[in-house]
């Protein structure tokens, strides 16, 4: 059995980083926006997971925090996101800039 | 109190053993007027607080139910079924409503004003007591009490001076101050600002006895702007009214012009001799000022110009005539008795400096004789009783100061003292007047004016004491022997006759090229017009108002009445001062005078020596000895006619006159009469040249401010809202803007990191 190689690894981590920041840059619906930051989180615990091995176990400390501060994130982020829903009926952040200028 | 007074009775022992003198808690003199202030004035806040028409207070539904319980409080019930929106503040209205028992804000301050006053007035006598005691070298002190403004070199401490001339002032303040305290009661009770008012006038009274008292020019400044603020706010005691508010203005506004002199002067003379202190100026003036040189000359003529501001000489005189817009009290103690002489008494403090200039002493001489007979020419038409006596105040003010500026200090300070006691007495008494008019005129609701002479006539059946009262300080102010104005009249009159002589300090001064004497000559040929014209203007007051036929009205007439005692027992005491108070100084070898001999000699020379020492010594060094001083007997003489003769001329051209009431008698609309009861257009003269100038200067920047300045703020203002909303555009309020702005940031950083 062998190893999948190093930079198989951090080449997926890098794809879905970008897939998820360029979802971050063009997408409007708040949830696929929520989605492609936990996308680009995951990337990186990819990261972390994939260097393990080289780097010692701090990595993959790393990755049970980061796992951590998501789920809470996703608990704020989704609640704040219905919230909003109920007020506009929508997901749109267009409508999110009631306190732009 | 009987502890002050053994303690005076010992400090006066250990003087006469010592020779020195030890005052008797003489900050009490000073204190004791503003703890009658702080009592007064917060009786006055709770009386207005309680005057207000009631509001529902904010989240009490239950409001109205006790609304009649909470108004049951103020006076507001003497309106009975009457709905809120009362007003109670016309003190005119007091006389309609007198039902009902007084609040005790309005009981309290009968008894604490007048009471705090007296009680002042006593340990200024403990202290009058100590000081006579103690020989003459010893009688000037200065107590110390803490250090009030230490800047570097320039020391002042919170001090009292207390010397004969202090001691006299405060004399005159706390004394007649009382009597006029309990006058007020009389006169002013009725009064919705009852409280108020005399909060004030303890208030004034502690200012005063801070200028008189003060041992330094910026503690002196510190009672001298106090005065003043309490004059504005007497003056315009009945606001309501704008002429009133307007008079006090006037007087505040026309003081500043002095008070710009007075601060001058201080700079002045600190920058020349290093110390306010005024026996550290005394000492330091003669050594460090050459003699009638050009800085001492200035210093004198910047504070003459303090002076005429305060005391209502040519050209500033202008705001004590209207300063009558006041309650008659006011009048009489502020504007006649006290606050208006503090210009004399700045004088007379500051005469070694005014010793050592002898051009402006010729200056501040001239300038008082003319005010002398310009006021009292003003006086000859004048209709409005209290006019007459605040151009007589302006007249015998004038007469104060050409004493003093004729270097005869204490002639000076002797009419002071003796016009207070007269003047007073007079502003009283015409107050008194105007109460019975008032009370008379109100009582039939009749519009007329009560302060109009023309209305007047035969109160001498109706108001026998104030007529006996007035009648002697009419006696006293035209010169009639023996009464008090005769003598401090005649001294003045008689420095002039003396100087013309060669014998006044400032005999040899040159002004404008015409000598000293010369002046002097025409000083004293001016005061005798004035003086002549003097006792005719108040022998024409007296006429008017109490001789021939009653012009008020039938019905009127039957509600003329004297007031309590508070009103006539001041009048009383003070008609009596006015007639003994000229023995005080009958001066020696005068001819004529000489008969008056009352054992005293001239004792008010003698006391006040010690002030005047130094300006004498001053004289000594620059001019030598003046020579012995012979009285010739015809001044006397001539003193005697001109009293005696213009109340005479008075009587025999008016008291045959049918006169007729103010609606009726027509005014003077012909010839120089005219020109007289207006004033000579003076203060028409200076809203042309001073009021209207300004008030276009002011318009045009006013306009300067408002598109220039303020267009520069507003510019800064919007230029800064302008960016903000350039910038602004930046949040987009789109998430997806700010994300993409992160990565690119990161991107930059790292990137930055990279090729590094």
């Amino acid at each position: 059995m062998t190893a999948i190689p190093l930079s198989w690894t951090l080449a997926l981590s890098a794809i879905l980083f970008s897939v998820g920041t360029f979802g971050v840059v063009i997408r409007r619906n708040a949830i696929i926006l929520f989605m492609c930051v936990e996308l680009m989180l995951n990337a990186v615990n990819l990261a972390f997971v994939g260097l393990a091995p080289y780097a010692g176990i701090q990595g993959q400390v790393f990755v049970f925090f980061v796992i951590a501060v998501a789920a809470a994130e996703a608990a704020v982020g989704l609640a704040i996101i219905i919230s909003v829903f109920r007020h506009s009926e929508s997901v749109d952040i267009k409508n999110f800039r009631l306190l732009r200028w | 109190m009987t502890l002050l007074f053994q303690e005076a009775a010992h400090a006066a022992a250990e003087a006469g053993a010592h020779g020195a003198f030890h005052p008797v808690a003489p900050w009490l003199i000073v204190l004791l007027p503003l703890i009658g202030f702080v009592i007064n004035g917060a009786a006055s806040m709770i009386a207005a607080r309680r005057a207000l028409p009631k509001l529902p207070p904010v989240g009490d539904p239950h409001w109205d139910a006790h609304h009649d319980v909470s108004e049951q409080e103020g006076h507001a019930h003497e309106h009975g079924a009457h709905p809120a929106g009362h007003d109670h503040d016309d003190h005119h209205d007091a006389h309609d409503h007198p039902a009902g028992p007084k609040p005790w804000t309005h009981v309290l301050p009968s008894f604490v004003a007048p009471g705090v006053l007296i009680a002042a007035f006593a340990v200024a006598v403990m202290n009058f007591l100590a000081m006579l005691g103690a020989d003459e070298h010893g009688r000037l002190t200065v107590e110390r009490y803490f250090s009030w403004m230490p800047v570097g070199d320039f020391q002042v401490d919170a001090a009292l001076q207390l010397d004969p001339l202090s001691m006299l002032m405060t004399l005159i303040i706390t004394g007649v101050g009382s009597l006029i305290h309990i006058f007020s009661i009389g006169y002013m009770k009725e009064d919705p600002g009852y409280p108020r008012y005399m909060a004030y006038l303890n208030l004034f009274v502690f200012f005063m006895l801070v200028l008189v008292l003060g041992a330094s020019y910026p503690l002196m400044f510190v009672g001298w702007e106090g005065v003043g603020l309490c004059s504005y706010l007497l003056i315009g005691f009945w606001f309501k009214e704008k002429a009133n508010a307007d008079a006090g203005k006037k007087a505040f506004i026309v003081n500043r012009v002095g008070d710009f002199g007075f601060l001058i002067a201080m700079f002045l003379l600190f920058a020349n001799l290093g110390t306010l202190n005024f026996v550290e100026v005394m000492d330091r003036a003669p050594m460090s000022l050459a003699y009638g040189g050009a800085v001492v000359t200035a210093i004198a003529l910047f504070f003459f110009l303090g002076a005429t501001g305060k005391s209502a000489q040519i050209p500033l005189y202008i705001w004590l005539p209207d300063a009558m817009a006041g309650p008659t009290p006011v009048s009489a103690l502020i504007h006649a008795a006290t606050m208006v002489t503090a210009g004399v008494y700045l004088v007379v403090r500051s005469s070694v400096i005014f010793t050592l200039a002898p051009v402006a002493s010729l200056v501040v001489a001239i300038v008082g004789a003319l005010t002398a007979i310009f006021a009292a020419s003003i006086g000859l038409k004048q209709w409005d009783i209290k006019k007459v006596l605040a151009y007589s105040t302006v007249s015998q003010l004038g007469f104060m100061f050409a004493a003093v500026g004729m270097g005869a200090y204490a002639a000076g300070v002797f009419h002071l003292m003796t016009h207070a006691f007269f003047k007073a007495c007079l502003f009283l008494g015409s107050g008194a007047v105007i109460h019975a008019m008032h009370g008379a005129l109100h009582a039939t609701h009749n519009p007329a004016d009560a302060q109009d002479m023309r209305n007047m006539g035969g109160l001498k059946k109706y108001l026998p004491v104030t007529f006996a009262t007035m009648g002697i300080a009419t006696l006293a102010i035209a010169g009639v022997p023996p009464f008090s104005g005769f003598f401090s009249k005649d001294e003045i009159i008689g420095a002039a006759w003396l100087g013309a002589g060669g014998h006044s300090p400032f005999s040899q001064a040159v002004l404008f090229g015409i000598p000293g004497t010369v002046w002097m000559g025409f000083i004293g040929g001016t005061l005798s017009i004035a003086a002549f014209m003097t006792a005719f203007y108040m022998g024409r007051m007296m006429i008017y108002t109490f001789f021939g036929e009653n012009r008020t009205g039938e019905t009127e007439r039957r509600h003329m009445h004297e007031g309590n005692w508070t009103l006539s027992v001041p009048l009383i005491v003070l008609a009596a001062l006015s007639f003994f108070g000229g023995f005080l100084n009958v001066e020696e070898h005068v001819p004529v005078v000489e008969w008056f001999d009352f054992g005293q000699g001239a004792a008010l020379h003698h006391w006040l020596h010690p002030v005047i020492a130094g300006s004498e010594s001053v004289v000594r060094a620059n001019l030598g000895d003046l020579g012995e001083v012979h009285h010739a007997a015809w001044p006397i003489i001539l003193a005697i006619v001109i009293g005696v003769g213009g109340l005479a001329l008075a009587w025999v051209m008016l008291s045959g006159r049918k006169l007729g009431t103010a609606t009726e008698e027509p005014s003077f609309r012909t010839g120089f009469g005219r020109v007289l009861y207006n004033k000579f257009y003076v203060d028409e003269i200076y809203d042309v040249l001073v009021v209207r100038p300004v008030y276009a200067l002011s318009r045009v920047y006013s306009a300067f401010d408002r598109y220039v300045i303020d267009g520069l703020v507003d510019f800064t203002g919007r230029l800064a809202q302008g960016l903000g909303m350039l910038a602004g555009r930046v949040q987009t309020g789109l998430l997806n803007t700010y994300a993409f702005v992160i990565i690119v940031g990161v991107l930059v950083v790292l990137g930055s990191f990279v090729a590094l």
